[in-house]
């Protein structure tokens, strides 16, 4: 496995007190927390972050991880030493019981793995109840037009006898309830974690979101299209094809249409209650003047039309 | 992959079809109701009807609590930043979906 520099992670010298240690966390943190953040891979960084925390920020880990150096040279291959751990104690949950509680690096489990894991308290009414669990999908946008079922491959995390977590791959095969929206939740009942004694299973809750299609732009619930149509039929107006989540269509478009312009198809977009819009934004394509019929063609257009497309630029 | 003969899962729309107590809440979230309470006077959760006899909340309170724990927790905010927090990602996000749309 991988050594994992943790100072290096968290941007501190390996002599950082608890209080710079902290304030380092807080604001990597901030930045790439998923739920806040925008960076690109801030769901990665974001867990890096919070390993690299759960070790410095605890006297006994620390300790324990400063033992090691500084790591193996580049290259090299990690393992802990056989020695390892003895005489430190370490207890109690880590801030990991958050957002990436099951996530640790391989480099975390080795060292930290069976010890640092606290069982959480049983909650609710219902103690024989199975957990309730969570998981997050993308799904093509046609799932949701169309409806249909999705296979997912969950990753779980199970702790062994020996208290080691590990992921174990659940492949569900799910009927996608037409008309979901991004950042909806499919529940599953009877999915979730199993039942301790009598009680009923938890359930299985999926939040989905959209991988960016082909054609189509999400808004909320509706769709946009940019559809090219020819200098012609825009002045002049026109019938034309256009697609749509559920086949082609004519599309009348009005004369006089400009670039940009948004003819809405009522009812066409996400087919969720109340069903949302489909957009059709025009572009205008201009036809290459690549040949002398073309050129004399827009040479007759210039000649006809005392047209300067800058008059409101004041030139 | 599934067996072939399994017949595909089907559910709900959380957000759509489902009314939660603050029990199923507290259960699905897997915190105390105390917490609920507390997320409901600081404003994070809003309740359906403030003067029906039991609490209710529509699904989507369910991603909304999710967040807000989780923010809670990794960022060591207190409810009133919790708050303010969702608040102002909700208004990113409303300005962002905007500026998309007048950029085309």
């Amino acid at each position: 496995m991988d050594f994992k520099d943790y100072y290096k992670v968290m941007g501190v010298p390996r002599d950082a007190t608890e209080a710079q240690i902290k304030q380092a966390y807080r604001k990597l943190a901030r930045k790439y927390h998923p739920d806040v953040s925008k960076e690109k891979d801030a769901e990665a960084r974001f867990k890096e972050v919070g390993e690299a925390y759960e070790v410095l920020r605890s006297p006994e880990k620390r300790a324990a991880y400063d033992q090691l150096g500084s790591g193996p040279r580049p290259g090299e291959r990690f393992n802990p030493p056989p020695d390892w751990g003895a005489g430190f104690e370490f207890g109690g949950a880590g801030p990991g019981a958050g957002s990436g509680q099951a996530d640790h690096s391989d480099f975390f489990e080795a060292l930290f793995g069976a010890a640092g894991r606290a069982h959480r308290g049983r909650r609710g009414i219902d103690p024989e109840r199975g957990e309730d669990t969570h998981a997050k999908v993308m799904l093509d946008l046609d799932a949701t037009i169309n409806g249909g079922t999705r296979t997912f491959t969950l990753r779980i995390p199970e702790i062994d006898a020996t208290g080691h977590m590990s992921a174990k791959a659940r492949t569900l095969n799910v009927q996608i309830p037409k008309g979901i929206l991004p950042g909806q939740t499919i529940r599953l009942a009877g999915q979730g974690g199993p039942a301790h004694g009598k009680g009923a299973s938890g359930d299985l809750y999926i939040e989905v979101e959209f991988e960016p299609h082909s054609l189509y732009r999400l808004d909320g619930r509706d769709l946009y299209l940019d559809l090219p149509v020819a200098p012609w039929e825009a002045a002049l107006g026109a019938t034309v094809k256009t697609p749509t989540p559920t086949g082609p269509v004519d599309l009348k478009i009005p004369a006089g249409t400009h670039a940009g312009g948004k003819l809405r198809l009522k009812g066409r977009g996400i087919p969720c209650s109340p069903p949302g819009d489909f957009y059709v934004v025009t572009q205008i394509a201009l036809p290459a003047a690549d040949d002398e019929p073309a050129k004399t063609a827009y040479r007759a257009m210039a000649a006809a039309m005392p047209f300067n497309p800058r008059a409101s630029l004041g030139v | 992959m599934p067996s072939p003969h399994a017949a595909p899962l089907s559910g709900e729309i959380v957000e759509e079809s489902v009314v939660l107590s603050v029990s199923d809440l507290s259960r699905m979230i897997r915190v105390d109701e105390r917490h609920i309470v507390e997320l409901v006077e600081e404003g994070v959760l809003s309740v359906l009807e403030i003067d029906s006899s039991e609490w209710r909340f529509s699904g989507a309170s369910l991603r909304r609590a999710r967040v807000a724990l989780r923010l809670e927790h990794d960022l060591g905010l207190n409810l009133p930043g919790v708050a303010l927090a969702l608040d102002l990602l909700e208004e990113l996000e409303r300005l962002r979906r905007e500026r998309e749309i007048e950029r085309r």
